[in-house]
């Protein structure tokens, strides 16, 4: 149908910037990551496995690891528990004010990740806007300081952020049940608490786990926030990623790290997939 | 079924088999959407056991009408109640009312048996019960082998079946079908239409049928609510609507006709160069001559007396395979269609029809 020349021109400049930039990198960065650094801080370019030895047996790589995926956890869970009613209400209540609802879910999403997450180091710091207004109403009279640079704050300032994301799949899935479903339960003799779990919900599964595997990996990879807010009991494995490519200088660590976070987000993606398609049925 | 009564009072029209309890009461029923009137002052019973057609063009309300009865969409005023009771003020799940749905709305995560057993769970009956109910109601629309199935992987025919037994299962008083079979091929359709029927007879339920093809109104209903813009027309058997249309309308809707507009002046009716006796006062009249009525009469045969007879030239002619729909324009320009059981290729004929088949009909005014 197009000509050879058409169909090299429209492919191949995809093809090259996905090799260049994406294909590349992972390459190298797999080989890095069996390579090593010498005491001189050069790259030794001879295989080993030791990086994968280290990461499994020091703790503070699993121990960051697990705080990371248990911090990303909780942002989803708490992401979804704020997405899911506001798409819920959105789709089936909010009338003609759908809409303009909607646009203020996602106008957030405009404003600049920094300035949001600075945001809340203004709102939770020891002189910050919730420290004072907790004291002039004297409910505590010192400033409590688990606000700020904690696991608390990075969970906070993360479920704000990716609230949005777990939102918009749960509204899509919402949008797409058929309302003759809702009303034929109706009339079948279910209760609108009955009709919501026997019904709407399972409809909406493939909306709910698209919006928590997006919660879950986001945060699993964001460094920004624990860097701003996070303290040092609130480090993720990003920062320790961050700090090996940078001021540590071993990037085959780095890379061996980047490599197992890319495995396991990978399988998380197949497997969320995998939950959505058994959950389709349009 | 016995004959029907209704009185016309005005525009409005109330009617209720006589001799039985009616099930359903609609009164004074309107609903009004935005600055759209749908309906306006609906008043119609339905009795126990009866096939009740809501008929009518798209626009006419009927669908409207059935939801209000359903309980998705709340009347503006009037009053509905079933047995005795208000029924107005209840919730949909708390109606004993059930609803096939046009797109029959099966859920699609669950399996055809889930879907039939819907109803029942939902209402807590023991689940010993419930299995045997499931599978009695799934016998009955012969869909026992697909019990397992997902709707998405039956035809619509077998989704169309599960629909219903998924209504039928909870054994309303009433259910309502909300042009169930707009969406089956020909030939699918007359086929349900039949079945549909007999199945209604045998469970005994109350069924209020909204469709807007008239052929199947007539094939199915007890009786016939002719709905037009928001208003019934005319609301009787199907033999009765048929043969005795109260208005212009309901003539032209149900079935062919020719309408004629004629003028009543001491006893008898003029239409161009055509006259009859009538006993009308004097004004102005509309009538109605089923094209069946009217027969094409064989060369040189003597009219009877008071039988209206015109000669005229055969314009068009439609074969149906038992009989041929024949246009014919009479001299002074009057169009008549003629439905003769076969006729001979002549170009100009001699038709007559008795006035007795020309029934006076209300010339309905034109609404918005």
């Amino acid at each position: 149908m197009f000509s050879r020349a058409y169909r090299i021109a429209i492919t191949v400049p995809p093809l090259a910037w996905v090799t260049i930039f994406l294909l590349v990198p992972y390459l190298l960065m797999f080989c890095f990551s069996f390579w090593s650094v010498s005491s001189a801080q050069t790259i030794v370019h001879s295989w080993t496995l030791d990086n994968y030895k280290q990461l499994f047996t020091k703790d503070v790589y699993w121990e960051t690891l697990l705080r990371s995926m248990w911090i990303a956890a909780r942002v989803m869970v708490f992401s979804l528990a704020l997405g899911y009613p506001l798409a819920y209400f959105l789709s089936f209540y909010a009338g003609k004010r759908k809409d303009l609802l909607y646009q203020m879910v996602i106008i957030p999403l405009w404003v600049s990740y920094l300035v949001r997450a600075y945001a809340w180091k203004t709102i939770l710091g020891s002189d910050g806007v919730l420290n004072t207004l907790l004291q002039y109403v004297h409910l505590t009279r010192h400033p409590l300081d688990f606000l700020l640079y904690s696991p608390f704050a990075v969970v906070l300032t993360l479920t704000h952020i990716y609230t949005p994301f777990a939102f918009l799949p749960i509204y899509a899935a919402l949008e797409h049940i058929p309302r003759n479903l809702v009303e034929a339960s109706n009339d079948l003799g279910a209760s609108p608490a009955q009709t919501f779990w026997r019904v709407i919900f399972p409809l909406s599964i493939p909306g709910v786990v698209a919006g928590a595997t997006f919660a879950f990996v986001l945060s699993l990879g964001d460094f920004l926030a624990p860097l701003l807010l996070g303290g040092p009991s609130g480090i993720m494995i990003s920062n320790i990623v961050v700090t090996l490519f940078g001021a540590a200088y071993n990037w085959p660590l780095g890379a061996a790290i980047s490599l197992c976070m890319l495995v396991l987000v990978v399988s998380l993606l197949f497997l969320s997939e995998r939950l959505e398609k058994k959950w389709n049925f349009s | 079924m016995g004959s029907t009564i209704v009185s016309i009072s005005g525009s409005r029209i109330e009617s209720s088999a006589p001799g039985t309890t009616p099930l359903l009461t609609i009164r004074h029923v309107a609903k009004q959407f935005g600055k759209n009137v749908v309906l306006r002052d609906i008043s119609l019973d339905v009795a126990e056991g009866e096939f009740l057609t809501i008929l009518g063009e798209s626009g006419s309300g009927k669908t409207t009408l059935l939801r209000i009865v359903a309980g998705f969409e709340s009347a503006d005023s009037g009053e509905l109640s079933m047995m005795g009771e208000r029924l107005d003020r209840l919730p949909p799940y708390k109606r004993k009312v059930n609803t096939v749905f046009q797109s029959y709305a099966l859920f699609p995560h669950m399996t055809v048996e889930q879907n039939v057993g819907y109803g029942l769970r939902v209402a807590r009956v023991p689940s010993a019960e419930v299995d045997s109910r499931i599978e009695q109601a799934l016998a009955r629309v012969r869909m026992t082998a697909h019990a397992k199935a997902k709707p998405g992987k039956i035809s619509g025919g077998q989704q169309q079946r599960v629909a219903l037994a998924r209504a039928l299962v909870n054994r309303p008083k009433l259910l309502l079908l909300d042009e169930p079979l707009s969406a089956l091929d020909a030939n699918l359709r007359r086929q349900m239409q039949v079945e549909l029927k007999s199945l209604q007879r045998e469970v005994g339920i109350s069924f209020v049928f909204v469709t807007h093809d008239q052929e199947e109104a007539m094939v199915m209903s007890d009786r016939i609510a002719l709905l037009r813009t928001g208003e019934l027309e005319q609301v009787a058997t199907p033999r009765e609507i048929y043969s005795r249309p109260a208005t212009a309308y309901t003539a032209q809707f149900i079935g062919h006709t020719n309408l004629l507009r004629a003028e009543v002046r001491g006893g008898r009716a003029h239409c161009e160069s055509l006259s009859w006796g009538v006993g009308l006062p004097d004004g102005q009249a509309a009538f109605s001559v089923r094209p069946e009525d009217v027969r094409v009469v064989g060369p040189g045969r003597p009219a009877v007396d008071g039988v209206v007879r015109f000669r005229g030239k055969v314009q068009h002619r439609a074969f149906h395979g038992a009989t041929e729909l024949v246009r014919v324009v009479a001299g002074d320009g009057l169009v008549f269609s003629v439905r003769t059981t076969g006729m001979d290729g002549r170009e100009e004929v001699e038709c007559e029809f008795s006035p007795a088949d020309a029934v006076p009909v209300r010339d309905s005014a034109e609404r918005s």
